[in-house]
């Protein structure tokens, strides 16, 4: 079965922006279309033109990397301080799940579990599998790991929410004896790891999962 | 689509548009900046907090009552400098046992001679003390020493110490028999002003006394000298002397808590400042405590043969009037000899008490090269008579005191000086001996042969009262005839003295010849002066006055004339 002809087998790359479709020139050893090392503009609108995002699987790994480096200390570190009269509590976020599974909110508490603890671990291992598979050139699976992509970059946003709770009560709770909730470090590597992995997924390309031998149909 | 523009016209499928090559801006190996960054501040963060982490230790206590792990903070002057990580049960159950991580900057609370106590609200007589800690929690409060030997596990108190480390003033021991109302806490006073508290108390080893602690704060502890004296000063002093009723307290907290007071003794005494740690005893009240000081105690055993009764233990002992000492037990005995039942009182005495005279006999035993101690001073004493006596103290109550006095010819008696305990010799009290000696004069009394006396006695008056009549009978009237002559003679003399008798006026004209002879004797006399010849011569005839001139008297002529005067 012969396969669909690609852009790149073509000797041609579109622009991405205004759609201009220049040729490639194959032998160019600075233009040979690996998506290492592309720098081509598109001649009518000035978009850099690429068979690919530059470095995807260095960076993504980088990013990846450092994201996950930052969410240990994310997860060690205490996030927030509630000081109320009688009582000073440092909560690091699984203290602070178990905290409201323990005090009756259980839905409250799977909800901050989800967000701050199953979403960024999910985010790990699925931009894990996808830089793994995509790099071997795996063949397994493309269309789920296609969506796999699609979804990890929708709930990235959501991995924010621990931050926002913390800034939000912050700001609002502020009765200076009677109670009073702070920052603390934590929540900033935990905001940085939530960066992190949203740089992360932005910088893998999905095209490169289709890349690879010819295997598909 | 604009038309003027040449690449958008180009044909669709043959002259493709070529990219413009641009200028390579990105180093793909810089990327990796991200996570060594992020490597960075993970691995700051590992060694920060390895930098940070202090010794970990561990406290027990009875009880964990108001801790809580991970978040019961240990504080040091209100800083927190660690916070407990986890409390478990000891291996036994019988208490618990604390882990605490101290920060690094509080290592210097791991070594041995640090405190930790649990803070707790408490409410006590002498005060309220950590009602913050009814907000804020329970805390362990810490008190670190001087020691630089490092320990990880300590005890901690159940009641935080009285007085922290380094705080300016000194700490003294007091010894007392018992507690009295005093508790931790309870306060020290001088002259009525609080310069301190009791830091701690304990049974003493032999469970025979207790020890205080006390701190002074300064700079009032240089008050406390080496001879300062120590009372307790709890509760209400009454006295009744001869001034009246007198009520004495330090302050109305040491009615109800209890207190320590202490000044110096009247008279000259030492007074520099005392050592740290020095030991005093603690006196029952303030009269005692301005005592001199006692010295150590004697023990004596004294026998009395007869019964002692109101003599009671810590009756007086007193020395010619000085007590020095008091009775410890009173015991009877039995004597299978004499088969009685003496009773054998035991006696605490403080020589010390007899002050100088103590010093001198000392010291005199001593010149003699004689062992000074009590018994051999004793020994001379009872040598000189003294001897032991149960006396009455008062006549109401028949209160017995014990007085050593010397008993003037009393029987000598053997004194062993080292016998053990010493024995003293008695002799039977006041009262007894006046009782002894009326039981003797009844007995001779009964002796008298009182029958034979009555008879003699009668028959001597029926002699007696024929005599008188007798009397009567006869010599009273030959004695009034007697007195009747008396009279008379009496009469007589009388009318011879009367100023109208012969006898008087005959006596008077004789006086009168008499003074007229005296006279012409003294006119004899003169004439003779003027002229003593006239006793051979004569008298001549009255010459002029003028030629009587006894010129040429011879004091021969003169001689035989004085010696022929009549």
């Amino acid at each position: 079965m012969s396969a669909l002809p690609r852009a790149s087998e073509l000797g041609l790359i579109a622009c991405t922006v205004c759609g201009l479709v220049c040729r490639n020139v194959p032998g160019d050893p600075r233009l040979d279309g690996d998506g290492v090392g592309d720098d081509m503009a598109c001649p009518r609108c000035g978009t850099t033109l690429r068979r690919r995002k530059p470095n995807s699987y260095v960076r993504t790994w980088a990013l990846l990397i450092a994201a996950f480096i930052l969410y240990i200390p994310a997860n060690v570190l205490p996030i927030m301080r509630t000081a109320s009269l009688n009582d000073v509590d440092d909560n690091t976020i699984i203290s602070g799940v178990v905290e409201l599974w323990r005090a009756g909110s259980p839905n409250l508490a799977v909800i901050v579990f989800t967000a701050s603890i199953v979403v960024p671990v999910l985010k790990f291992l699925a931009l894990g599998t996808l830089l793994v598979s995509s790099q071997r050139g795996s063949g397994w699976a493309r269309v789920q790991r296609a969506k796999l992509y699609r979804l990890v970059e929708l709930i990235g946003y959501w991995s924010m929410l621990d931050v926002f709770v913390v800034a939000l009560l912050t700001a609002l709770v502020r009765f200076s004896v009677l109670s009073l909730v702070e920052p603390l470090p934590g929540v900033i590597f935990f905001g940085l790891t939530v960066v992190l992995t949203m740089l992360a997924s932005m910088s893998f390309d999905p095209r490169l999962i289709w890349d690879g031998k010819d295997t598909d149909d | 689509m604009t038309d003027d523009n040449p690449i958008e016209q180009g044909p669709p499928g043959g002259e493709l548009p070529r990219p413009v090559v641009k200028r390579r801006r990105f180093n793909a190996s810089l990327i990796w900046l991200i996570p060594a960054l992020a490597a960075l501040v993970g691995l700051s963060l590992v060694i920060n907090n390895w930098l940070q982490a202090g010794p970990q230790i561990t406290i027990s206590f009875q009880s964990a009552e108001g801790l809580e792990a991970g978040k019961t903070p240990v504080k040091y002057k209100n800083v927190v400098i660690g916070r407990v990580n986890k409390i478990h049960l000891s291996g036994d159950r019988s208490h618990v046992l604390v882990n605490v991580a101290l920060e690094k900057s509080a290592e210097g609370f791991a070594s041995k001679d640090t405190r930790f106590w649990v803070v707790r609200p408490r409410i006590g007589l002498g005060g309220v003390s950590g009602i913050d800690t009814l907000l804020s929690g329970a805390f362990i409060g810490a008190d670190v020493g001087d020691s630089n030997e490092s320990e990880d596990e300590f005890q901690g108190l159940e009641t935080p110490p009285a007085v922290n480390h380094g705080a300016p003033g000194r700490s003294f021991m007091l010894h007392s028999d018992d507690l009295g109302s005093l508790d931790i806490g309870s306060p020290v006073y001088y002259r009525r002003i609080q310069v301190g508290r009791v830091v701690s108390y304990q049974l003493d080893k032999d469970g025979k006394g207790v020890s205080l602690q006390i701190f002074v704060d300064g700079p009032n502890d240089k008050f406390v000298t080496r001879a300062s004296r120590f009372w307790n000063a709890s509760g209400v002093d009454v006295s009744i002397g001869a001034n009246g009723l007198k009520l004495n307290t330090q302050s109305l907290a040491t009615v109800l808590a209890g207190g320590v007071a202490f000044q110096d003794p009247p008279g000259p005494h030492d007074s520099t400042s005392a050592p740290e740690d020095n030991e005093y005893t603690l006196f029952g009240d303030q009269a005692t405590a301005m005592a001199p000081p006692d010295g150590t105690p004697h023990y004596i055993r004294m026998r009395f043969e007869q019964s002692v009764r109101g003599l009671a233990v810590d009756a007086p002992v007193e020395f010619l009037g000085i007590n020095i000492g008091k009775v410890v037990s009173v015991r009877l005995d039995y004597d299978e000899q004499k088969q009685r039942f003496p009773v054998l009182v035991g006696a605490v005495v403080y020589p010390q008490r007899l002050g100088a005279a103590y010093d001198k006999l000392e010291a005199m035993a001593k010149a003699r090269g004689e062992n000074a101690d009590l018994s051999q001073l004793m020994g001379r004493l009872v040598e000189h008579g003294l001897r032991a006596q149960a006396r009455t103290g008062n006549l109401l109550t028949g209160q017995l005191y014990v007085a050593l006095d010397f008993i003037p010819k009393t029987p000598k008696v053997a004194f062993d000086p080292q016998a053990k305990p010493l024995t003293l010799p008695t002799v039977p009290g006041s009262f007894d001996k006046l009782q002894e000696q009326m039981a003797e004069i009844v007995d001779k009394l009964n002796k008298v042969p009182f029958d034979s006396i009555g008879r003699n006695l009668d028959q001597t008056l029926a002699g007696l009262n024929a005599t008188l009549k007798q009397v009567n009978g006869e010599t009273l009237p030959a004695f009034k005839d007697t007195l009747h002559g008396v009279q008379q003679t009496m009469g007589t003399a009388n009318d011879a003295l009367a100023g109208d008798s012969p006898l008087q006026q005959n006596l008077g004209a004789t006086l009168e010849q008499v003074q007229r002879m005296a006279r012409s004797l003294r006119v004899l006399t003169d004439y003779l002066g003027g002229h003593p010849e006239s006793l051979i011569r004569g008298r001549r005839p009255d010459a002029k006055p003028a030629d009587a001139k006894p010129a040429n008297i011879t004091p021969a002529a003169i001689q035989p004339a004085q010696g022929s005067k009549p």
